[in-house]
């Protein structure tokens, strides 16, 4: 059977190191079956964070040849085995234990954004009528599973470690998807400006690339809100001058 | 490793709520919020972070007969169906609340953001599903699951619940007969917490992990029925394990993600290494006359045509897993050991089938264009039957979800009695939903209603005790065992032995081979200290999965006969004696197991007519 080394990220962030280990692998193995053979066989407490192993739930998430990936989707025959396939936890987050980051900091942003608002029921049994159209891009959205790796790619995020006056495309995302639902009434554009931070956000499209649910997180999401924000706080002195101009 | 060296000294931080909700996939979500809303402070328990509970996963759809594809549906129709799909053993009340406050319980989730697909007059969308009568699945592509966690979780963040993410149970404390809290170790940094509740709401989900081929994760140990039972609570129809009938099966590292029903609802077809549709050769009585009787007439069906009937490739899961088990087992199965599903088929009756596929199985097509190289537009995949689901659980009252022990209550996967004999699917969802915003309600109101017992110093020390001992036996000593290796041998045993054909010899074998597993645990040794360490959490998982384990085999060994998804190959048929019996397990003073027969709820004449008035 053929052989490949991985070279995973072992301990926390400032006393960790690299470690190899070989590893059998056979046809169709994604990254993460090869991390849990080594576990099962070599490291018993190697630490990662999965569950559904089907790209649908967004736990492991991690940096395999230095690019934010889901191990479960990752397939070892899209990767060069001639040389060792380095694995490391994600660095815009704290390290717990090896591959495992803490990402609390993530769920505590979600709640400060404000919450589905809906708008009175249109039938009289207290339902909605919306149609298909006016969906498809807040579905989009939704396809959201949360793995972070947009957050983790982020460089406000990753470089400048600006957590706390950005919440990251994740949450301009999340955002979007209230503001763009059809049925919701709250407005969330001026904590969108002062405190969430969207004017740090320089379209380079880096979490668009990495989304695992190919979702075009700056297109689709991150450009329409700023252009509300835009819209919010200029349009208003933009009708004041015109209003002096008559 | 502080704490180790001296396991007299047990630390731990102490919590204290009103309700405790072990579990946070659509039950336990559901659970909280509800008993939240009845003004109990509430804590929320989950082994993963937030949202990546198994609810995640779910594809196809929610069961609730809203009506809006086919007015003909309604609550007794669900009723029907579920009953007939569970072989009567249901406990026909809680099929009776569950089709009845089901399209409530969709209709909430929508005020809640929740954004299902649409029918042409702005309504929710339904789908076509095995076993129910009409389109009743409201659905989001194949990603339902995702939007009913995100939506409950997004919902329940805002609502002054406590989360302890990460966190896993692995004892209930009791006073007397009821439960007083919980004891449970933090995974990140391996310290301990033990909970002080009124009242305790079980929301595990299942156990697929007990098996080699699974579509479930590694969360799925039985931890709920495992503890349920270690405090004293029944558990009821444990032999009825469902297997999917598709999974993938290539390559192996995939083997038995699941591949939904969805794929057959939309015109896929099940053919054997011949080419023949082989279902159509074996229709069970009680579905004759709502099957199809050629293949055109299926074709129609699936494409909404109301005056055809299903084809045999929708009919219950049960039924549909064995045939296919059957094919291969004669020689008949495709070149990896499965038969073939295909899709692709549909392009000889519709223009643009490809981008149709893509558009209404996104993921399917994904999942496999990734991780098996295949492209279903073209090619027909490979599957077979993967452990999917557990229709036995804790056995609850129907209207509180309280289970027979005082103060602890059960919801969702981990509880028994709606689904009987088989689960139909997308009756997962809704049962969670209807039932844990039930379990919610009724613990709520038992933590008001009666004053809070004692935790026993005791009890918890021995907890500790036994959770740290895997640490102090060394894992360079000779007896040494590595929890990984036992759980790979169980999984190969009771797939091959427990799975979904059975006879006695090797229902026996297994109880023998169980027990010998369980010595082996007794010389489990783990390396390493108790941050994150997944060697220490499979050993903890050991003790739950082989309870469960012996739980299944006892159960499946008492019933003496083929029903639903339970199948024997000493017994093939069904026999009547069985039909109103369930099988229940409890632990019994000194620590054994009992298994009994016991008669299927009573049903009311209300009830039974409806039932009879659609046979
Ligand atoms: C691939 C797949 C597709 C499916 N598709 C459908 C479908 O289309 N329609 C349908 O109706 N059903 C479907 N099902 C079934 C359905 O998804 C599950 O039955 C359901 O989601 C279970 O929900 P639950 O709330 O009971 O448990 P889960 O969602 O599994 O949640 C269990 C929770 O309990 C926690 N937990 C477990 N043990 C402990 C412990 N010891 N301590 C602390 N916390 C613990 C876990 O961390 C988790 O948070 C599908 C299942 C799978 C696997």
């Amino acid at each position: 059977m053929a052989k490949a080394t991985f070279r995973i990220w072992r301990g926390k962030a400032d006393s960790g190191e690299f470690r190899d280990y070989n590893c059998e692998i056979s046809e169709g193995m994604v990254v993460l079956d090869a991390v849990h053979k080594i576990q099962a066989e070599q490291a018993s407490d190697l630490a990662v964070r999965w569950n559904c192993k089907a790209g649908k739930c967004g736990s492991c998430s991690a940096e395999i040849n230095g690019s934010p990936r889901l191990l479960c989707m990752t397939r070892l025959d899209q990767l060069p085995l001639d040389k060792p396939i380095t694995i490391e936890p994600m660095q815009a987050f704290p390290v717990v234990k090896d591959l495992v980051t803490d990402v609390s900091w993530n769920f505590e942003v979600k709640k400060r954004i404000k919450q589905f608002a809906p708008r009175p029921a249109d039938a009289e049994d207290g339902t909605w009528r919306i149609l298909q159209r006016d969906v498809d891009r807040v579905q989009e959205f939704r396809k959201c599973i949360e793995c972070f790796l947009c957050q983790d790619v982020c460089h406000v995020l990753r470089e400048h470690h600006l957590h706390d006056q950005f919440i990251g495309p994740r949450f301009l995302v999340y955002a979007a998807a209230l503001e763009m639902h059809p049925l919701d009434t709250e407005n969330r554009v001026g904590e969108l400006r002062e405190t969430d931070g969207i004017g740090y956000c320089n379209i380079t499209k880096c979490c668009t690339n990495v989304c695992p649910e190919h979702i075009t997180i700056t297109d689709n999401a991150i450009i329409p809100l700023k252009e509300r924000v835009v819209d919010e706080f200029y349009d208003p002195l933009r009708k004041i001058f015109r209003v002096f101009q008559k | 490793m502080d704490g180790l060296e001296n396991p007299v000294v047990i630390e731990y931080e102490p919590i204290q709520h009103d309700v405790l909700v072990i579990g946070a996939g659509g039950a336990g979500l559901r659970a909280a919020i509800e008993a939240r809303a009845h003004g109990a402070s509430v804590g929320l328990v989950c082994k993963s972070l937030l949202g990546k509970a198994h609810t995640v996963m779910a594809e196809g759809g929610i069961a609730a007969s809203l009506a809006n594809v086919d007015d003909r549906d309604d609550w007794m129709v669900h009723f029907a169906d579920t009953m007939r799909g569970g072989q009567y053993l249901n406990n026909s009340r809680m099929a009776e609340l569950h089709a009845r406050e089901a399209p409530a319980r969709v209709r909430e989730l929508e005020a809640w953001g929740a954004l299902f697909d649409r029918a042409v007059d702005g309504r929710i969308l339904q789908r076509n599903f095995g076993g129910h009568a009409y389109p009743r699945l409201a659905h989001v592509g194949d990603r339902t699951g995702l939007e009913m966690i995100r939506t409950l979780q997004d919902y329940a963040v805002h609502q002054g619940i406590d989360d302890h993410m990460e966190c896993a149970v692995i004892e209930l404390l009791t006073d007397g007969d009821r439960v007083v809290g919980a004891f449970a170790f933090d995974r990140d940094r391996g310290t301990f917490k033990v909970f002080h509740a009124k009242a305790v709401v079980l929301a595990t989900g299942g156990v697929g992990k007990a098996f080699r081929i699974t579509s479930n994760s590694w969360e799925y140990t039985g931890d709920g029925h495992a503890l349920a039972y270690r405090a004293g609570a029944a558990l009821i129809d444990m032999e009825f394990v469902q297997f999917h009938p598709t999974g993938m099966v290539w390559p192996p590292s995939v083997a038995g993600i699941l591949v939904t029903e969805g794929v057959r609802g939309e015109g896929g077809v099940l053919r054997n290494s011949r080419g023949e549709r082989f279902m159509f050769g074996d229709i069970p009585p009680l579905y004759r006359n709502s099957t199809a009787d050629s293949e055109e007439e299926g074709w129609r069906y699936t494409q909404g045509d109301k005056d055809a009937r299903r084809p045999p490739e929708l009919l219950t899961r049960d039924h549909v897993a064995r045939c296919i088990v059957r094919e291969i087992k004669e020689g008949r199965g495709s070149p990896h050991g499965g038969v073939f599903l295909d899709i692709a088929w549909i392009k000889e009756r519709l223009p643009n089938a490809a981008e149709h596929i893509k558009r209404k199985l996104p993921s399917m097509y994904h999942q496999f264009k990734e991780l098996a190289g295949i492209d279903i537009t073209e090619q027909p995949m490979e599957v077979g039957p993967t452990t999917h689901y557990v229709m036995g659980g804790v056995r609850v009252d129907a209207d509180s979800q309280m289970s027979d022990v005082p103060g602890l209550f059960a919801a969702g996967e981990c509880a028994g009695g709606l689904h009987g004999a088989n689960r139909l699917g997308g009756n997962s969802l809704s049962d969670l939903l209807v039932f844990g915003k039930r379990a919610g309600e009724y613990a709520a109101r038992f933590a008001r209603e009666n004053a809070g017992g004692q935790i026993s110093a005791d009890q918890v020390a021995e907890v500790a005790r036994v959770a740290l001992e895997p640490f102090d036996r060394g894992v360079d000593a000779e007896s040494a065992e590595n929890p990984f290796a036992i759980q790979h041998d169980l999984q190969d045993l009771m797939q091959e032995q427990v799975g979904i054909v059975r006879n006695e010899r090797d229902l026996q074998d297994a109880l023998e081979a169980i027990d010998r597993l369980r010595d082996r645990t007794g010389r489990v040794a783990v390396s390493g200290n108790r941050e994150y360490n997944p060697g220490w959490h499979t050993a903890l998982d050991l003790r739950n999965l082989l309870t469960f384990s012996e739980v299944i085999a006892r159960a499946a060994l008492e019933r003496q006969e083929s029903r639903g998804a339970h199948t024997r190959l000493d017994f093939p048929d069904k026999d009547e004696t069985y039909g109103k019996l369930i099988i229940a397990i409890r632990r019994d003073a000194d620590g054994g197991l009992t298994v009994s027969r016991e008669p299927t709820a009573p049903i009311s004449d209300e009830l039974q007519q409806i039932i009879d008035a659609r046979k």
